[in-house]
């Protein structure tokens, strides 16, 4: 067991955790973030996505000693029902989730995509999430809602 | 979140209770009245009162046993009894899937939950909606058709100021009445003589309101099964053997002892599983603990080829005829041209995408449960019957999973939760990993399927002799889950029928026979690979079928493929009506299959199917590019037409489709699970891969709305034509006609070399 200081959406939170356990189970469990989700455990289809630094990383993958002393970013990290993120707020407006579990990997990876490219084309959109899993088949209201995001003035 | 509840049976005990409940709307804090229909199957349905309550500050609170599998099914029920009750859509919440609250209507699938459940509660609200208005006319001393509702006041007619509300005629009290309920679960009738409004004055029904549980889901705020934590709660995982279920030889503890964290390895008849502090702790504990499994008793086929050999050649248990016409024998003695063709398809993942979860709290005789089962009764009885205690001593709470397609019909996970938590005396959490999800997922079905027919010398269809020979859902009431069964319950039953509907019986053929065999597959209490209801079940592969075999004989007499179907369409004008909605929209061109051949190796086709699942018509149009080199195929565009009766929520019905035809296209070109006698093969999505963004099709859809009918089903019935349209677009493109699926490079190439 060690104590792990890590910097989560902001705040400074120390745990006392196996070093080699996965930075999604301390997020789950010790930090009650229940935005990241397990979906394979193997880093194939983007449930557990957070960010860590401002880059986007399967946290079922990550031990929680790699991320010590990082900043680890959340969907909670993002906004709330009451204060959503502008591309929170433009899936809503897009109505683009069925079930909603992957929607996790999906806000995280348009918002990885949207930092870099805030004015993406269809083309890119489908290139950066290609490795993001919806089994409900909402792929195509998802392209609508960072499309949403890109064309109105609000900043991502 | 917090989660807490209090059951009706503490509620029943004391009036006026201030009750925080848990739902996707969100905390809500609620007054209910007192009330005492509680029987030992759920609520009493001939008590008015059990199906829904009215607080003082006018909130309508719908006690119903249908749940939210991710369709947005609750927000179109809240609409309907919004409509029904004549109050705003905000005042209705809905407690959803709680045994001890809710009535049992039976289980959310097959989408009959609009169908069925919604006519229940629209009734039930209308009988409501009558006992309001008759207290609002002694209370306003007018009769009852002079007075108007609007958002729960009732008012008299020209004498505005002479109103009522709901809240302050009933708020707080009982209903107290009796209405008529008959039969069970789906085809409970209830209140079927009261009149419902007339679909013409809909304001809540028809429109694109929002769904309720999305905004959560987006933040993190929403509570899955996954997220429920209650205190003192310990993790458990499963572990199992990698073929068919047998008995665990040894298993040595020694194995994990020195884990941190580790509580417990859970024996019980040949079930495993371990309980640890953490959720970390239990993984490793399951994946170091060494087991020894026995040989299982039934080997798991050689591969796909022997299943489709025992299909053939098994005797069926069951034939399901729903069509037979006419003479056959007569008809092919008399037919100028015959065809004959047989289709494959393969065993198919539901693939959750995240693996099931729950948690139970099982002390003594009694045990409450948290699960993201589609049927929470029916769960609650199979726990109850495994812990051999009575069903009322289980309090279910259903707690949205991920979205299952069927899957959480059978509610594994909850078993195994429950079997673990008696073990240790504590609430225990369950989750399966994705490779125990993988294999253990009870797969839809593989099916065989023939079909001959015979054409006239006018070139008329004469003959129509189709034959599906399905397995049939090992998983099923009649059958136990995989913990009961480990600890030694065994099947009662060879499973439950995988439909028949979809072998050409939308046409009509003069004679014409339609057959669904069903092959037996559990067997000395076992089954090489657990099956179950996967979304449309059996429709998929009997539209397949049906429909490439009808653009076959079009092809062949140089007709285009959708006049070839106007011929016989001659059934039900709904048929003909959405087939041509959606060959308008996809701007057909009316010319004969194949396309002209193309000069380079991408060609281009389109294709059409058509398809009636219980009585919601669906026509796609497929547009495909083929690389004759590679074998790739690459579904450009759907287009489809979809006419289920009278719509409740036209975006949401459209979200459906959409994720209909996106998982078509994906078990059309990508989904079979692959197994030798060894084992499966794919347990993770790399090699069982499913549709991804830049598979994507772009996709039209066009609703027929039809308010003079009732709302039918439409959470899986645009799935159904998707394969059929999909080959047949190969076919228009290549020539090359697809008996299999899914339709990978490798079988396109050898469909172009045939």
């Amino acid at each position: 067991m060690a104590r792990i200081s890590l910097k989560v959406n902001g705040k400074s939170r120390v745990v006392e955790t196996d070093p080699d356990t996965p930075l999604l189970y301390v997020l789950r469990g010790n930090l009650e973030l229940h935005g990241p989700r397990f979906g394979c455990g193997l880093g194939q289809c983007g449930a557990c996505t957070v960010m860590v630094d401002s880059n986007t990383v399967r946290s079922c993958m990550l031990p929680v000693s790699a991320a010590e002393n990082k900043s680890v970013t959340t969907l909670e990290g993002l906004g709330s029902v009451a204060r959503p993120h502008a591309i929170q707020a433009a899936f809503v407006e897009e109505q683009a989730a069925q079930c909603g579990f992957c929607m996790n990997g999906m806000v995280m990876g348009a918002k990885a995509l949207l930092d870099k490219n805030p004015h993406p084309t269809v083309s890119d959109i489908k290139k950066s999430l290609n490795s993001y899993i919806c089994r409900c088949g909402t792929h195509l209201r998802v392209i609508r809602a960072i499309q949403r995001v890109s064309n109105s003035s609000v900043k991502a | 979140m917090e989660t807490k509840s209090i059951s009706r049976r503490d509620l029943l005990k004391s009036t006026g209770v201030l009750v925080v409940g848990f739902s996707f709307f969100g905390n809500v804090t609620r007054v209910l009245a007192q009330g005492d229909g509680l029987s030992v199957d759920g609520m009493d349905p001939t008590v008015l009162d059990s199906w829904l309550a009215i607080s003082k500050d006018g909130t309508v609170t719908v006690f119903t046993g249908k749940v939210e599998l991710g369709t947005g099914v609750v927000t179109a029920l809240a609409q309907i009894v919004a409509e029904e009750l004549d109050v705003s859509f905000n005042k209705v919440y809905m407690d959803s899937g709680d045994t001890d609250t809710a009535v049992d209507q039976g289980v959310t699938a097959a989408a009959r939950t609009v169908e069925r459940g919604g006519v229940q509660l629209r009734q039930a609200s209308a009988a409501a909606r009558q006992e309001l208005l008759k207290l609002a006319s002694a209370r306003l001393d007018s009769p009852v058709d002079k007075l108007t509702v609007t958002d729960g006041v009732v008012s008299v007619i020209g004498s505005p100021a002479k109103k009522i509300a709901y809240g302050d005629l009933l708020g707080g009290k009982r209903f107290n009445i009796k209405i008529v309920a008959a039969g069970v679960g789906w085809d409970m009738k209830v209140a079927p003589e009261v009149p419902a409004k007339d679909p013409k004055d809909y304001k809540v029904v028809g429109k694109s309101i929002p769904r309720v549980d999305l905004p959560g889901k987006f933040t993190g705020e929403f509570v899955y099964s996954q997220d429920v934590t209650v205190p003192g709660m310990l993790h458990g995982r499963v572990v199992r053997p990698a073929t068919s279920l047998s008995a665990p030889l040894s298993v040595d503890e020694s194995s994990v002892k020195n884990i941190p964290g580790m509580v417990k390895v859970v024996r019980e008849g040949n079930f495993v599983g371990v309980v640890a502090q953490t959720e970390w702790a239990a993984i490793q504990a399951a994946r170091a603990l060494k087991v020894t499994w026995a040989e299982p008793t039934l080997k798991m086929p050689s591969g796909s080829a022997e299943v489709f050999d025992y299909l053939k050649n098994t005797k069926s248990f069951k034939d399901t005829v729903p069509t037979n016409r006419g003479n056959l024998d007569v008809a092919f003695s008399q037919a100028q041209k015959k065809y004959e063709s047989t289709y494959y398809f393969p065993f198919q993942l539901h693939g959750m995408f995240g693996p099931p979860c729950a948690v139970a709290d099982v002390r003594g005789d009694k045990a409450t449960i948290w699960t993201g089962t589609q049927g929470p009764f029916r769960t609650r009885d199979a726990i109850a019957l495994m812990l051999k205690i009575p069903p009322k001593n289980i309090h279910l709470l259903y707690r949205e999973g991920s979205g299952s397609y069927g899957r959480l019909e059978s509610d594994d996970v909850a078993e195994d939760a429950a079997l673990m938590s008696r073990a240790v005396g504590k609430p225990v959490r369950v989750q399966w990993m994705r490779e125990d999800e993988h294999a253990w997922d009870p797969k839809g079905p593989a099916q065989y399927s023939t079909v001959r027919a015979g054409v006239d010398a006018q070139g008329k269809v004469i003959a129509w002799d189709y034959m599906d020979r399905s397995l049939p859902w090992s998983e099923s009431e009649a059958n136990p889950l995989l913990a009961s069964s480990q600890i030694g319950m065994k099947p009662t039953g060879p499973g439950f029928l995988n439909g028949a509907s979809g072998g050409g019986q939308i046409y009509s053929f003069e004679n014409q026979k339609v057959l669904a065999a069903s092959i037996p597959w559990v067997q000395q209490g076992q089954w090489p690979l657990r099956t179950s209801n996967l979304r449309a079940p059996g429709d998929l592969a009997r539209v397949f079928a049906s429909e490439s075999t009808i653009d076959e004989i079009a092809s062949d007499l140089h007709v285009d493929p959708v006049q070839f179907r106007l011929r016989y369409l001659t059934s039900d004008k709904r048929i003909p009506e959405v087939l041509m909605a959606t060959v308008k929209k996809a701007g057909w061109t009316d010319r004969p299959s194949p396309a002209p051949a193309s000069t380079g190796n991408i060609a281009a086709g389109r294709g059409v199917a058509v398809a009636n699942r219980a009585n919601t018509m669906t026509a796609a149009v497929a547009e495909v590019e083929v690389d004759k080199s590679t074998g790739d195929v690459t579904v450009k565009k759907i287009t489809l037409a979809h006419d289920c009766g009278l719509i409740v929520n036209p975006d949401g019905l459209k979200n459906q489709i959409e994720g209909n035809i996106l998982q078509g296209v994906s078990r059309a070109l990508l989904e079979e699970v692959q197994f030798d006698a060894t084992g499966q093969k794919n347990l993770d999505w790399n090699s069982y891969p499913v549709i991804r963004f830049q598979q994507v099709p772009d996709v039209e859809i066009v609703l027929i709305n039809r308010p003079e009918m009732q709302p039918l089903g439409g959470g899986e019935p645009s799935i159904v034509p998707i394969t059929a349209a999909i080959a047949n677009a190969i076919f228009d493109a290549t020539g090359a006609r697809m008996r299999q699926v899914p339709f990978t490079p490798q079988r396109v190439l050898s469909a172009l070399k045939a």
